[in-house]
């Protein structure tokens, strides 16, 4: 058993080695507030003293200024229509890219006749097909949730079903040897043994769906974060672009911190790491 | 009745690069009880010849029967004892000792409660609801036994279950293994490929040639010892004798160092 913290007795060397730790952790969160302040500090300081340009690079007051004035409606209201739009692509294309991955790894056959087509489409950029989207999902959110879907699908599929493919084999001849059925060693074995690979993918998914949305507000250009930048850059106001790409940061991480806290409460269900 | 007979069992394989006959001819039978070994030069196609009697792989040739009823398809009446445990790690103990049960769909609750006294019996009843990862490899294995056993098999199909531990583990594992099998009264087929193994829990071994593999010699193995127990049969006079004998019919001395 190793010795814990709250262990009664702690000797000298592990007491020196937990201090060095603590003090090394304290370090480093020190570290990254530090450099997000002098960061903007300088941004600011440069824009008042004049060295850079505000109109072009903005300058942290500005963005807050433009936090204020937008406040209430407008930003709540875009930040919305990203938030829905990323959720519906990132749930839409988790749940195809699985029910795909589980019929390719039911039926060899249909897997090796579509393996060309998805490597094809794996490596194509799905932004190339926008308009085709537009055209066919019409020019709204519908287009948009469609970009999300189509660029997290063929990664969610591919990493599936290679996840399928290593469960471990022993596990399987194990099961077999009970005489289970194809469906029953999938429900037994392959999916809860591929729990880790699922979240592995979603944490992937969630930032290309994310990805996917912002593309199509580009195109679509009607709301949404991706719309207010486009909007700001073209009207040349730089405090909105800024400040709708340090909401957009903000919002990845907290979409990316929250699956994998769904991941640790469901980790400790299976009993996963 | 023999409980299990096969009769001319042969099994050739078919790769797009030609065809590999693992079985020739492979005939024997087992009575109620019997604890047969099969030893055989490596590659002789002794897990093939388990699989078979298993149903899980249908011969090219031959048949097997169980209880005079012709195998075709997985069996019910066996327990299949793999090399790895392959305790499933999001299942409890007691939940990878039921699987067996639900992947037959006979998880009755008296068959529950059987399972229940086969973790007591054998000392397991306290990692009930532990994970697999809490268990030392001795007590794995032995749950992996008693999920084979929870189905109430007729016969036990054991493929070289112990070679995965270390050495003296397996020396504990196999002492508790034997004991467990003697005391559930199941006949058991023993695929090794380690000598001593075979000689000290078979009541016969089973000599396969090399491939296209056919029973050389059917081996009876008899101690002069009462309570016979593995690790005792090895220190017996007659140990060495069987050794030579095998390792003689197996051409090691031949093909050693190959």
């Amino acid at each position: 058993m190793r010795r814990t913290a709250n262990e009664a007795a702690l000797s000298p060397e592990r007491a020196i080695y937990l201090r060095r730790e603590k003090r090394q952790r304290r370090c480093i969160t020190l570290c990254r507030w530090g450099f997000l302040l002098a960061f903007l500090a300088l941004w600011e300081g440069a824009a008042r003293l004049g060295w850079i340009d505000s109109f072009i690079f903005s300058q942290p007051s500005r963005i807050l200024q433009t936090y204020v004035t937008m406040a209430g409606e407008d930003l709540l209201y875009h930040l919305q229509v990203t938030l829905t739009e990323t959720l519906a692509g990132f749930l839409l294309g988790a749940a195809a890219g699985v029910v795909l991955a589980i019929v390719l790894w039911w039926s060899p056959f249909v897997s090796k006749v579509s393996e060309p087509y998805l490597v094809v489409l794996n490596s194509l950029p799905k932004i190339a097909l926008g308009p085709v989207i537009i055209i066919l999902a019409g020019a709204g959110t519908r287009a948009i949730v469609f970009m999300a879907l189509a660029i997290s699908l063929v990664v969610t599929v591919l990493e599936m079903l290679s996840g399928f493919r290593d469960t471990d084999a022993g596990a399987i001849r194990m099961a077999r040897t009970f005489g289970a059925t194809k469906g029953q060693v999938f429900r037994k074995v392959v999916l809860p043994y591929n729990i880790p690979t699922l979240f592995d993918s979603l944490k992937v998914n969630i930032g290309l769906s994310l990805v996917g949305v912002i593309a199509g507000e580009f195109l679509v250009s009607r709301a949404g974060l991706g719309y207010l930048i486009v909007y700001g850059g073209q009207v040349f106001r730089m405090d909105l672009v800024m400040a709708s790409v340090i909401i957009l940061a903000v919002l990845a991480a907290l979409l990316y911190e929250s699956v994998v806290l769904v991941q640790k409460l469901v980790g400790r269900r299976f009993g996963h790491a | 009745m023999a409980i299990l007979s096969v009769e001319g069992v042969r099994q050739a394989y078919q790769t797009p690069t030609g065809e590999t006959v693992a079985l020739g001819n492979v005939t024997f039978s087992m009575e109620k009880g019997d604890f047969f070994s099969v030893v055989g030069p490596s590659g002789c196609g002794k897990s093939t010849l388990l699989s078979i009697i298993a149903g899980t792989l249908t011969p090219t040739g031959g048949q097997v029967r169980i209880n005079g009823q012709r195998v075709e398809g997985p069996s019910p009446h066996i327990g299949y004892m793999l090399q790895q445990d392959n305790l499933l790690e999001w299942r409890t103990v007691r939940q990878n000792v039921l699987l067996g049960l639900e992947l037959r769909h006979t998880l009755t609750p008296e068959m529950r409660d059987r399972a229940d006294g086969l973790l007591e019996t054998y000392g397991l009843a306290a990692f009930a609801n532990s994970r697999p990862s809490q268990l030392s490899g001795g007590m794995r294995q032995r749950a992996a036994l008693i999920r084979t056993l929870a189905v109430n098999p007729d016969i036990l199909l054991l493929d070289e279950a112990f070679s995965a531990l270390d050495y003296q583990t397996r020396l504990e594992v196999t002492e508790d293994v034997y004991r467990i099998i003697r005391r559930e009264r199941v006949t058991a087929l023993m695929v090794t490929h380690d000598i001593p193994e075979s000689i000290c829990m078979g009541d016969k071994v089973l000599i396969l040639s090399a491939r296209p593999a056919v029973v050389q010699e059917q081996l009876p193995i008899t101690f002069a010892i009462e309570d016979r127990s593995p690790l005792r049969c090895r220190s017996c006079p007659e140990f060495a004798g069987y050794f030579n004998h095998i390792w003689k019919e197996l051409g090691m001395h031949e093909t050693h160092g190959e």
